[in-house]
């Protein structure tokens, strides 16, 4: 498992893009949003946490489709489903290296654009913690919905349409918790309930994924 | 005789055939009786008016639009269990017209919520949840375009209709987290002790029946014509081996 991690994790740093892509996407979405909202700082930090979570959240679905993608094309997908890792944890350790390629670093970046848009001081911690909650289930769902259209040729818009609904209940609840934080609220319940659909979602997918990859090879 | 046997495709198609005129036939008499009782021979609500009387096709279609997805999660978890074709066949049959059934529904509360609540839309939980529901339905039906090998495309949307069920109904709860809602409270439950008032209450019966119904033609006929073009693309297959 750790080498399989390993091997994800430099062939997503050696392909160049994987860090680099994602977050500079998540930039130019923070950068466009004044552009159509106009200036105005209280605005901008009204809409702050929605535009971060969505922001995010777009990031992440941008490399979804090179998961599986390069695997499926070589024949290391085959060879994945034949070794004595159990294809359930070969797609968790895809989520996790998709994570750790995306969503780690959007996380961390996130603050620094949240000062962009003027966001309120006391939101802080809770963009942080919620995307930190959040982003895993959004890298695990994608993964999902990789599997499903691995054997597609044109599958890239077809996976947002599927992944984008499955991401509704972690994007609501993640951008409700910075908003209460922002508002000085209690933000418990919010951040709560996320990492309960974090914690399903990595009880239940791996084994839709992995069902869904012996489908695909068959 | 156990259900199973219906399973067969040559037997469903020699059962269907006969239920299928019908069935549409109780379909339309129910639909035009409920309907005409509603609209002409209801009175007027004290507040709403007649926009009252959309809810003879509001609440129908709505109850259909969940109605369609649970027998889509019902014939997918048969086809992934058992493998029966005619199965994976009505759950696709059935997606098109779970489609216009959630369509029914969002516009004719539209029309309905521009007079009373001064807005065709909002961001309530409940039209929301429709807005999503809709969203899952055009997903399953484009991953059913999409893949061009049947067997496969019956097991991948099937997975995607059972994960899907577990994420709409996520959804269905988060949404009242986000917003409290401008939408009543259900029209009709099993448990209430008083539903609507009895004059639009038995025309409202009629007409979900009539709903019921139609589906139920629908999804047969639609099963039918997936099962022929089946037969045909077999046979051209065999006349390209030959």
């Amino acid at each position: 498992m750790i080498a399989l991690l390993k091997r994800d994790l430099a062939l997503a740093l050696r392909a160049g893009g994987g860090f680099g892509l994602g977050l500079a996407f998540f930039l130019i979405v923070v950068v466009l949003v004044p552009f159509g909202v106009g200036p105005e700082a209280d605005i901008l930090s009204r809409i702050a946490p929605g535009i971060l979570w969505v922001g995010a959240l777009l990031a992440a679905l941008l490399s979804l489709d090179r998961i599986f993608a390069l695997d499926f094309e070589d024949g290391s997908l085959a060879l994945l489903a034949t070794s004595p890792l159990p294809l359930e944890a070969a797609g968790m350790v895809k989520a996790a290296a998709h994570w750790i390629t995306t969503g780690l670093p959007l996380t961390l970046a996130a603050p620094l654009f949240g000062f962009l848009l003027h966001m309120q001081s006391t939101a802080y911690p809770y963009l942080l913690i919620s995307l930190l909650i959040g982003t895993p289930a959004l890298s695990m769902i994608g993964t999902f919905g990789a599997a499903l259209t691995v054997g597609l040729r044109r599958g890239g818009l077809l996976l947002s349409l599927l992944v984008l609904p499955l991401y509704v209940p972690t994007l609501l609840f993640g951008a409700e918790a910075v908003r209460r934080g922002a508002a000085g609220l209690d933000a418990t319940s919010a951040l709560v309930l996320q990492a309960g659909i974090t914690a399903g979602c990595f009880a239940i997918l791996p084994f839709a994924t992995a069902a869904v990859l012996r489908i695909n090879l068959r | 005789m156990s259900l199973w046997e219906y399973a067969n495709p040559r037997l469903f198609m020699s059962w269907t055939r006969p239920v299928l005129p019908w069935s549409f036939a109780l379909a339309g008499a129910f639909l035009v009786t409920g309907l005409v009782w509603g609209f002409f021979f209801t009175p007027d609500d004290f507040r709403q008016g007649s926009t009252v009387k959309i809810i003879y096709l509001h609440v129908p279609s709505a109850l259909m639009a969940i109605n369609a997805w649970i027998m889509m999660l019902v014939a997918s978890l048969v086809w992934v269990v058992r493998r029966h074709h005619v199965s994976a066949l009505a759950a696709r049959a059935a997606a098109p017209v779970g489609v216009v059934m959630t369509l029914i529904a969002l516009f004719t509360g539209g029309i309905w919520g521009q007079p009373m609540w001064g807005t065709y839309w909002a961001w309530d939980p409940r039209l929301t949840s429709f807005l999503i529901l809709f969203l899952f339905y055009l997903g399953y039906i484009a991953l059913w375009e999409a893949i061009e090998d049947s067997d496969t495309a019956a097991d991948l949307t099937a997975v995607l209709c059972i994960v899907g069920s577990i994420f709409a109904i996520l959804s269905r709860y988060a949404v009242h987290f986000w917003n409290q809602g401008l939408h009543q409270g259900s029209s009709l439950s099993l448990d209430a002790e008083q539903n609507v008032a009895d004059v639009f209450y038995y025309p409202l019966l009629v007409c979900i029946a009539g709903f019921i119904l139609l589906f139920i033609a629908l999804v047969l006929m639609r099963t039918r014509t997936e099962i022929r073009a089946r037969r045909i693309k077999a046979l051209q297959a065999r006349g390209r081996h030959a």
